[in-house]
C-alpha cells in the first residue's frame, strides 16, 4: 500500500492529533532533546517536514527509532505541539505497512540476556513492530 | 487501606523486587495491595497515536476491574503507571477513545475514566502521607547519599500525570528525607535513561546512563534509587562509567521499616 | 401616526456588495407610516447627512431610521444630523446592515433578505419613540490615578500641571514602580534613576498632586464626574508628617534578615525600612510581619532613636473618602512567576536569574553595588547566557505562559548583553532567540550594535534544559537552528527575560471600576485603535502596562494621553447625561428588591411611598425608584423586574416586542 504525498500528510497529521501549523519554530524541543546528536532529523524539523508534506522523508530516516518517548519535547513546547507524536505517526505510517516491521520476532532471541527486564521486549515491540 | 493493585508484566519476573518490598511495607503501613484477578500487560508504552485503540483496552480492563470493586488503582511500575494513567485520561476526555472502547467492551456500566490511578510514591505521600512513614521507620538510613532517578514516565506529559513538578520534582526525595536518608539533588534525574532502545541498540542507552550516573556521583550520591524495572536495568547493566548501585525504592522502604529481611 | 423616512446606506461596497441597497429601499417604502425611503452611497458624508436634513424638514418627519453600519460607529453621527433639523436625536434609529448583515453573508439574496427584515424592525420600534430630553450632571474637578510608576506620575503631572487636582494611590510604600528599580534604558542608556527621580520629586512637591503611598482603593462607587472613592491608607506605624527619613531606625533596628523586595530578595533589610534612597515619600515604614515589637511586644529600638517621635506601634488603617471626576489606572506590570518553568532551573540555582534581578545586579544602588557578580559565590561571571521568550508567546491552551509578546524584552536583552560586554570585556555573551523584535525609534540599530560592536552571540533557537553541575556553573542545552546543532554551553550566569503579565490588583480593581479585561487580565481599551487611552467604562482612563505590555517612551506618550483626556473631561462644568434610564412604574413595583440587586451601579434606591387606594384607603407600599443620573441603561433591572414594572426610555418593553414582532411577521 502506498500513498501520495498529500494523503500521507493527512494521514501523519491525523494521527498525531496535532495542528503543525501551530509551532512558532522556536527550537525548544531540539535544545531539550536528548537523542538529538542520534537523528539526522532533530523534533522541530519532524515538526516543518510534517506540515511541508516530506513524509517519505521521515519514514526513511534512522530518527524515527531514535526517538526515545521522553516526552521532553511535548512537556516543554510553549505551543502545544508534540512533535513526538509526529515522530510516532511517521514510524506508524511505516510500521502498520505489511512487512515493514522494524523489529522482527526471530530477531529477539538473539538480543536476550539474563537481566533483560520483560517490560523492554513488549516495549520495543509496541513501538518497532504492528 | 484497601487498593486494587496492577502489577505488570516484570515485577512478576525480573522485576520482583520491587513488588516483594512494596506489598511487605505496605503491610507494615496499614495499607492492604488486592491483586487484580487476571490482569493483563499493559503494553509497556502509551500508544500516542489518536487512531490506536486496540494497544488501549488492557489497560482499561484494569480501570474498569478497580471500578467494579470502589477501589482505587494502586500501581508499581512506572511504565504501567503512565500507561494506565494516560488511557484513563482519554477514557475520561478523548471521545473517540471513549465512545470506541466502550462499544468493543461492550460492559454493562460504560467506562469513563472514574478510576483513581495512584502510583505507590503517590499513595506514601498522600494517603499514608511523610510524616507518618517517618514515624513508622525503625531503621532510618542516617548518612545515606542517594540519587533519586525520575526518569519520563512518573512525570510526563505532567498535563496528565500530575506526578510533581516535572522539571524539579520532590516526591521521592521527601520520601528520601522520610527513612532518613539524605536526598541528591542531580540535573539528569528526570532525563531519560534509554528506556526500550536498550533492546537493539546498548551503545545508545549506555550515553544516556552514563550522562546519568555521572552527574548522580558528582553530585555526592551514594546510590541510585528508582521506580522503573527498564529504568534499573539500563543504570545498572548499561552503565559503563560511574557506576553507583541502583535499587528499587522499595527495598530502601522496606529496609527503614525493619522489613527488608522478611520480604526476602 | 409617525412620519418615518428611511435611509439606506451603501457604505461604499461594504453594505452594497452583498445587499441590493434598492431593493432594500424599495421594500421598506411599503411599511406603514414610511414616508420617503431612499439610499445613498456614504450616508454619514456631509452630503448624505444633508440628504438627511432635506428630507426630515421636506417631509415633516417624525422620526428616521438609518440602515447602515453599527450603531456604535455612527449613531452619534446621525442623532446630531436629526437635531441640526429640528428633529429630536432620540427619534432616529440605527438597523444595522453591516456588522449584522453585509459582512457576515455572502450571498446577496440573503443578505438583502435580512436588511429588509432588521430595517422593519426598526421601523416599528420608531413608531414607539418618544421625544426624550438629557439631563445634565457636574463634574468633579479631581482626579484619581491608580498607581505611582512612571505612567501614573506622568499622568498625575500632566493633569495637575492643566490646574486641576490629583491624588495618586499607591499601594507601595514608595512611588516610582518597576523603573526605579531598573538600571539603565534603552536605546540611549540613560540611567533610569536619573530621569525618574526627579519627576518624583516633582509630583510629590507639586501643589495640585495629593500622594497617598501605601495606600489601596477600596470601593469606587458613583459615574463619570462624580465617582465617590474610598482609599485605604495601610498602617506604616510611622506618623508620616513626623517622620524626616533619616534613617536612624533603620540603621538601629536589630531586624535585619527581611528579604529586601526592592532588590528582589537578593539581599537583605531591616523590619523598618525605606525602600530606597530616592523613594517618595521618604519615610519608614515598618513591617509587621517582620518587626519584633510588632509580633512579640519587645524591642521598640526605633521608637527610642527616632527624635521626631514618629513611630507609634498603636497605628492602624485607616480610610479616606474623596470625590473624583475622572480616574486614571496605572496599575503596572509584574514579571510572571517561574516556578513552572523549571527546565531553566530558576528554582534549583541561585546563578539562574530573571532580567529584572539583573538590573539589580548591575545597579550601583543594588545588592553588589553594581558590581556583576554571581548569586552562588559572589564570584564574576565569564559566560552568560540570556534566554528570551520565557513564558511569553505560549499557546492559549498552556497553562504556564501568557499567549501574548511581552514586547519588551528583546530589547532589554540586548541592553543587558551589550551593557555586559562593555562593562566587562573578558565575558562571552548569549542570547537565545526566537525573533528579535524591535519595532521602536533608534531600536534595531541598538541592537545591530549589541552584536557589531560588542560580539554578543546571538543564537536562533531555545534552551531545552539548563542542568546546575557540581562544579558550580550551568550547562545549558539549547538548539541553533541556524547551524543545526544542539548546543551545550557552560555558563557561570543565566538570565531568563521572563513574561510579563498585569499586577494582581487590576482584576479586583477593575470589578470595583467595572471596567472590562480581557482574559489575561489587560484593561481593554474602548477602541483598539481609536480611543487607546480610556476604558469603555465612562471615565475611567488607562495608562501604561495594565492594558498591555509597553516599554518606557510608550507608557509615558500613553500616559500623557491619558492626561489629556482627563484634563478634557475636567474642563467641563457639567456632562451631559444619557436619557436612556430605566424608571419603575410604582404602581406595578411590588417592592422585591430584584432590580435593586442586579443594578451594577448602585442606582436604584428603594422608598416607602403612600398610594390612594381604589376603596379610597391610602396604603404605605415600598417602590424602587431610579437615580437617573447614576443610571446608565444598561437595562439589567427591566429583564429581572418581575411585574414588568422596570422600563427604559427609549429601550421600552413595548418598544422591544414591537422589534421582535416586526422580524418574526
Amino acid at each position: 500500500m502506498s500513498h501520495n504525498k498529500e494523503t500521507l500528510r493527512e494521514i501523519v497529521i491525523e494521527t498525531a492529533g496535532i495542528n503543525p501549523r501551530k509551532c512558532m519554530k522556536c527550537g525548544k524541543c531540539s535544545g531539550a532533546c536528548p537523542a538529538y546528536d542520534e537523528m539526522e532529523y532533530h523534533p522541530h524539523q519532524f515538526v516543518s517536514m510534517v506540515e511541508a508534506g516530506k513524509i517519505e522523508e521521515l519514514m526513511n530516516s534512522e530518527a524515527i527509532y531514535m526517538c526515545l518517548s521522553c516526552f521532553a519535547c511535548v512537556e516543554r513546547c510553549p505551543r502545544g505541539v508534540e512533535p513526538a507524536s509526529f515522530i510516532e505517526a511517521a514510524r506508524l505510517a511505516l510500521i502498520r505497512q505489511s512487512g515493514k516491521n522494524h523489529l522482527k520476532a526471530e530477531e529477539i532471541p538473539a538480543k536476550l540476556n539474563d537481566k533483560l527486564p520483560q517490560q523492554a521486549i513488549v516495549s520495543a515491540f509496541r513501538k518497532y513492530s504492528k | 487501606m484497601t487498593f486494587s493493585y496492577y502489577p505488570g508484566c516484570t515485577l512478576k519476573t525480573k522485576g520482583k523486587d520491587l513488588e516483594t518490598y512494596a506489598i511487605k511495607s505496605a503491610e507494615v503501613l496499614g495499607v492492604t495491595m488486592e491483586e487484580l484477578e487476571d490482569w493483563q500487560c499493559c503494553g509497556a508504552v502509551y500508544p500516542m497515536a489518536k487512531n490506536e485503540i486496540a494497544t488501549k483496552l488492557s489497560s482499561v480492563r484494569a480501570l474498569v476491574a478497580a471500578r467494579d470493586k470502589g477501589q482505587d488503582l494502586l500501581t508499581l511500575c512506572s511504565a504501567c503507571h503512565h500507561v494506565i494513567k494516560r488511557v484513563n485520561n482519554d477514557m475520561a476526555n478523548d471521545q473517540n477513545v471513549q465512545l470506541k472502547a466502550n462499544n468493543y467492551m461492550a460492559l454493562d456500566v460504560p467506562y469513563t475514566g472514574e478510576t483513581t490511578v495512584i502510583h505507590y510514591l503517590e499513595m506514601l505521600r498522600d494517603r499514608v502521607g511523610f510524616d507518618n512513614l517517618k514515624k513508622a521507620v525503625v531503621n532510618p538510613l542516617k548518612g545515606v547519599k542517594i540519587a533519586a532517578y525520575y526518569g519520563c514516565m512518573l512525570l510526563r506529559p505532567s498535563k496528565t500525570m500530575a506526578f510533581d513538578d516535572a522539571e524539579n520534582p520532590t516526591i521521592m526525595e521527601d520520601f528520601i528525607k522520610a527513612i532518613g536518608a539524605t536526598p541528591v539533588v542531580y540535573p539528569y534525574r528526570n532525563e531519560c535513561c534509554g528506556g526500550y532502545v536498550a533492546m537493539e541498540n546498548n551503545a545508545y542507552a549506555t550515553k544516556k546512563c552514563n550522562t546519568i550516573c555521572t552527574s548522580a556521583k558528582e553530585m555526592g550520591a551514594d546510590m541510585i534509587i528508582t521506580a522503573c524495572p527498564l529504568c534499573m536495568y539500563n543504570l545498572d547493566a548499561n552503565t559503563t562509567e560511574n557506576n553507583l548501585p541502583v535499587l528499587y525504592f522499595t527495598q530502601l522502604l522496606a529496609r527503614a521499616l525493619g522489613v527488608e529481611e522478611d520480604a526476602q | 401616526m409617525q412620519r418615518i423616512g428611511v435611509f439606506v446606506c451603501w457604505c461604499g461596497s461594504n453594505i452594497a456588495g452583498t445587499v441590493d441597497v434598492h431593493k432594500v429601499a424599495e421594500a421598506l417604502k411599503s411599511e406603514p407610516g414610511v414616508v420617503i425611503s431612499t439610499q445613498y452611497q456614504y450616508m454619514c458624508s456631509e452630503a448624505g447627512q444633508t440628504l438627511i436634513k432635506d428630507a426630515i424638514r421636506d417631509h415633516k418627519l417624525t422620526g428616521i431610521v438609518v440602515c447602515s453600519c453599527s450603531p456604535r460607529m455612527h449613531e452619534a453621527t446621525f442623532r446630531k444630523t436629526a437635531a441640526a433639523a429640528g428633529l429630536n436625536p432620540y427619534m432616529v434609529e440605527i438597523a444595522n446592515i453591516r456588522e449584522q448583515c453585509s459582512w457576515i453573508h455572502k450571498d446577496m439574496e440573503v443578505g438583502t433578505e435580512k436588511a429588509i427584515i432588521l430595517g422593519r424592525a426598526a421601523i416599528a420600534k420608531v413608531h414607539l419613540n418618544a421625544p426624550l430630553v438629557a439631563g445634565e450632571s457636574p463634574v468633579v474637578k479631581r482626579a484619581l490615578v491608580i498607581g505611582g510608576g512612571i505612567a501614573g506620575i506622568q499622568t498625575a503631572l500632566d493633569i495637575a500641571d492643566a490646574g486641576f487636582p490629583v491624588d495618586i494611590v499607591e499601594t507601595k510604600p514608595t512611588i516610582g514602580g518597576k523603573m526605579a528599580q531598573i538600571d539603565k534604558t534603552f536605546p540611549t542608556l540613560d540611567c533610569a534613576a536619573c530621569i525618574l527621580t526627579p519627576k518624583m520629586v516633582d509630583a510629590a512637591q507639586h501643589e495640585k498632586i495629593n500622594i497617598y503611598a501605601y495606600s489601596e482603593v477600596a470601593e469606587v462607587k458613583g459615574f463619570v464626574g462624580n465617582f465617590s472613592v474610598k482609599i485605604k491608607q495601610k498602617a506604616r506605624m510611622v506618623d508620616t508628617t513626623k517622620c524626616t527619613g533619616c534613617g536612624l531606625c533603620v540603621e538601629k533596628c536589630p531586624m535585619k534578615k527581611v528579604p529586601n523586595e526592592f532588590n528582589l530578595g537578593m539581599d537583605k533589610r531591616s523590619a523598618i525600612y525605606i525602600p530606597f534612597a530616592q523613594a517618595v515619600p521618604k519615610v519608614a515604614t515598618i513591617d509587621p510581619t517582620a518587626c519584633i515589637k510588632m509580633k512579640t511586644g519587645k524591642c521598640g529600638l526605633c521608637a527610642t532613636v527616632c527624635e521626631a517621635g514618629a513611630i507609634d506601634y498603636t497605628q492602624q488603617d485607616s480610610f479616606i473618602e474623596e470625590k473624583y471626576g475622572a480616574i486614571v489606572v496605572a496599575t503596572g506590570y509584574n514579571p510572571i512567576n517561574l516556578d513552572k518553568y523549571d527546565e531553566f532551573a530558576y528554582n534549583q540555582s541561585p546563578d539562574v536569574i530573571t532580567s529584572l534581578e539583573f538590573e539589580r545586579l548591575t545597579n550601583a544602588a543594588g545588592p553588589t553595588a553594581g558590581k556583576l557578580l554571581r548569586p552562588s559565590d559572589g564570584k564574576h561571571p565569564h559566560t552568560l547566557v540570556f534566554v528570551q521568550c520565557v513564558g511569553s508567546r505560549c499557546d492559549v491552551a498552556n497553562e504556564k505562559g501568557k499567549s501574548y509578546c511581552s514586547k519588551i524584552c528583546c530589547m532589554y536583552t540586548a541592553k543587558h548583553a551589550m551593557l555586559c560586554r562593555e562593562k566587562y570585556p573578558d565575558t562571552d555573551v548569549y542570547v537565545f532567540y526566537i525573533d528579535v523584535r524591535t519595532p521602536g525609534k533608534n531600536f534595531d540599530e541598538f541592537y545591530r550594535r549589541a552584536v557589531e560592536e560588542y560580539g554578543v552571540h546571538y543564537i536562533k533557537g531555545m534552551v531545552g534544559k539548563v542542568a546546575p553541575q557540581a562544579d558550580g556553573t550551568l550547562l545549558v542545552q539549547g538548539s541553533d537552528l541556524i547551524e543545526g546543532e544542539q548546543l551545550k554551553i557552560k555558563a557561570d550566569l543565566v538570565v531568563l527575560a521572563a513574561a510579563i503579565e498585569p499586577d494582581k490588583s487590576a482584576r479586583p480593581l477593575a470589578t470595583m471600576l467595572t471596567a472590562s479585561m480581557d482574559t489575561n487580565d489587560f484593561f481593554t481599551e474602548a477602541h483598539p485603535k481609536l480611543r487607546p487611552v480610556e476604558s469603555p467604562t465612562a471615565g475611567v482612563f488607562l495608562s501604561g502596562c495594565c492594558q498591555g505590555p509597553k516599554d518606557i517612551p510608550e507608557t509615558v506618550s500613553q500616559a500623557s494621553g491619558a492626561a489629556a483626556k482627563v484634563i478634557g473631561l475636567l474642563v467641563k462644568d457639567s456632562l451631559t447625561c444619557n436619557p436612556c434610564v430605566a424608571h419603575s412604574n410604582e404602581l406595578m413595583c411590588n417592592g422585591c428588591s430584584a432590580c435593586e440587586k442586579v443594578c451594577p451601579y448602585g442606582a436604584i434606591s428603594y422608598e416607602d411611598k403612600e398610594f390612594r387606594m381604589p376603596d379610597r384607603t391610602t396604603a404605605i407600599r415600598r417602590v424602587a425608584s431610579v437615580n437617573p443620573a447614576v443610571c446608565q441603561g444598561c437595562g439589567a433591572c427591566t429583564v429581572a423586574c418581575p411585574s414588568g414594572a422596570m422600563d427604559l426610555n427609549g429601550f421600552s418593553n413595548s418598544q422591544i416586542m414591537a422589534e421582535v414582532d416586526a422580524i418574526c411577521k
